[in-house]
């Protein structure tokens, strides 16, 4: 029983490590959970390279489904991370068939909410993969100004010394501009689908 | 308050999102935006997009890290399972294909120089030729007393060489002798005995191993040509079921063999041989098949294994022939002249057989 327990406070310990972006956590994962998924895959007409893809893709999913909030660990880490695993890879066995079988799957909930994840991952990494490509799109001093001011969270009486502008209205208003030609790049591409 | 245009908006939306505004600020952004539900859209529509930015950028420094450990990871994870066989074999691969190179070679060379690929073809055949081998069995014991004897001698014992006993018979009265090639095959000298015990040594003259037949000359001081042979070679095919004989030894003594002519063919066909039905041993080849009047018929050869009286003998038609193939100067100038006169033939058989022997040689190969 103690040994149970403890193993759920090693599977928060590591779900809030990687909320934090703790790259202990993240070895951490691996050492634990990597060599049973890189068996599964080995297994069934894998390599160890293709496990390695997999088991990062797996740890994405997972990293979505934290970043979301919504993650509520329902049964062991473990579990979570093999049924993701198992229905990735089965996706990667059946890529370029039209429909593979659910029904192959033995456990037949468990395997619903990991599709629901990767699913979700999916449109969010999707969406989030256009926002990096849009915003490296821009090029400079653009890139910077956004990246500065909202990602690092700089002021603009920083950025306005960092770019040499003679007085803070003229970085706002660049700023602006610059946040416009994103929201402009990234919808373009966007609808465009 | 009055409308703002999207920048001043946005502007204050930002620090209202990054909590720059006091209190006081706080609460005249949120009432504006209440008032405006245009804007308000826009503030959420902005708080969502950057949000996207922020998470982007975190997504991508956390797949950053996580390729990075797991390519520590797929490192330190990799030379353990590799050390101990794989990196050994990578060692040893080049060492492992020379030395299988070596086996293989080893091998079938030693296959070919222990003479099993001659052996394989042998044994695939039914056929036996039958040349004797000279006693193996005692000539080992004889050896190996000897070896016991001297054993205190250091001195090499002189090798005993002699390898093979078969037939030959004379064809001419100047020293020709007809025997088989297999008898004769790797001689380094041949030695020929009669049944009184006198031993010539013998040339080989010509050999012709297609029809298994070889020709030897007596080439012995001790050799004095003879009158006559009193046979005669019956160059006409004989016929099915006549009564033939032959002496021939198998062992040191001449044996006499009596049977019939059971096939005018040979082994597999062979047109240039008889089946004889008469019982034939190692050491019989060579041998003269003569019929009952005394005309040398053929020469016996070999017999049939697993079958019970096929022997076989080669027509004295193949003997000519070889003898006309023979070039002139393998034989200085003593010319191979036929006996036409036929001493034998109102003789009875023992008769015979005492006027024929003295011309029937033990064939020694050594």
């Amino acid at each position: 029983m103690s040994k149970g327990k403890s193993d759920i406070q090693i599977d928060s310990k590591i779900i809030d490590g990687i909320r934090e972006g703790n790259n202990l956590a993240i070895e951490q994962l691996y050492q634990i959970h990597f060599p049973p998924i890189a068996q599964m895959i080995v297994n069934n007409r894998g390599s160890r390279e293709e496990a390695q893809d997999i088991f990062q893709e797996t740890v994405m999913v997972l990293y979505t489904k934290i970043n979301e909030g919504d993650f509520v660990l329902s049964s062991k880490l473990q579990t979570f991370l093999y049924a993701v695993s198992k229905r990735l890879w089965l996706k990667h066995l059946t890529r370029g068939e039209a429909r593979y079988h659910k029904d192959s799957i033995d456990d037949y909930g468990e395997s619903l909410a990991a599709e629901e994840a990767i699913v979700e991952h999916e449109v969010i990494e999707e969406r989030l993969l256009l926002m990096e490509s849009s915003l490296n799109g821009l090029g400079e001093p653009c890139r910077t100004i956004l990246y500065d001011f909202y990602i690092q969270g700089k002021s603009m009486t920083d950025i306005c010394e960092k770019f040499g502008y003679t007085n803070a209205d003229n970085a706002k208003t660049q700023k602006y501009k610059c946040l416009q030609r994103l929201k402009k790049v990234f919808f373009k591409v966007v609808n465009s689908y | 308050m009055k409308d703002l245009n999207e920048q001043d908006f946005l502007e204050w939306a930002d620090a209202y999102l990054r909590e720059e505004l006091s209190e006081e600020e706080k609460r005249q952004f949120e009432a504006y935006c209440e008032a405006n539900p245009v804007q308000k859209e826009l503030l959420e529509w902005h708080q969502t997009f950057v949000g996207d930015l922020k998470k982007a950028d975190a997504r991508v420094n956390f797949q950053r890290d996580l390729i990075r450990i797991a390519q520590g990871y797929g490192k330190s994870y990799q030379p353990k399972s590799t050390t101990k066989v794989i990196s050994l074999w990578d060692r040893l691969k080049l060492n492992a294909a020379v030395a299988a190179a070596i086996a293989i070679v080893s091998v079938f060379s030693t296959l070919w120089l222990t003479g099993y690929y001659k052996n394989l073809k042998k044994t695939t055949s039914d056929y036996s030729a039958l040349r004797r081998d000279m006693n193996t069995v005692k000539r080992n014991v004889n050896a190996q007393n000897a070896a016991i004897q001297n054993i205190h001698n250091t001195k090499d014992n002189a090798k005993e060489t002699m390898h093979y006993g078969a037939t030959g018979f004379m064809i001419t009265k100047n020293g020709y002798v007809v025997t088989n090639y297999h008898v004769i095959t790797g001689a380094d000298s041949v030695h020929l005995q009669n049944h009184k015990g006198e031993s010539f040594k013998a040339n080989i003259v010509f050999t012709n191993p297609e029809k298994d037949l070889a020709i030897l000359h007596i080439n012995d001081s001790t050799f004095k040509s003879i009158k006559s042979i009193p046979y005669t070679f019956k160059k006409q095919d004989s016929d099915m079921g006549e009564d033939v004989y032959t002496i021939g030894f198998p062992r040191d003594e001449a044996v006499y063999g009596q049977g019939y002519l059971s096939s005018s063919t040979g082994y597999a066909g062979d047109t240039l041989a008889y089946q004889i039905s008469i019982p034939v041993n190692p050491g019989n080849s060579g041998g003269p098949l003569l019929d009952k009047e005394g005309n040398v018929i053929g020469i016996i050869s070999g017999k049939q294994k697993g079958l019970d009286g096929a022997a076989f003998a080669i027509k004295t038609k193949a003997l000519m022939e070889t003898l006309n193939s023979i070039p002139a100067d393998s034989l200085n100038g003593k010319n191979v002249v036929l006996n036409n006169k036929n001493l034998l033939h109102n003789l009875s058989r023992t008769d015979q057989i005492k006027k024929l022997q003295d011309y029937i040689y033990i064939v020694k190969v050594y």
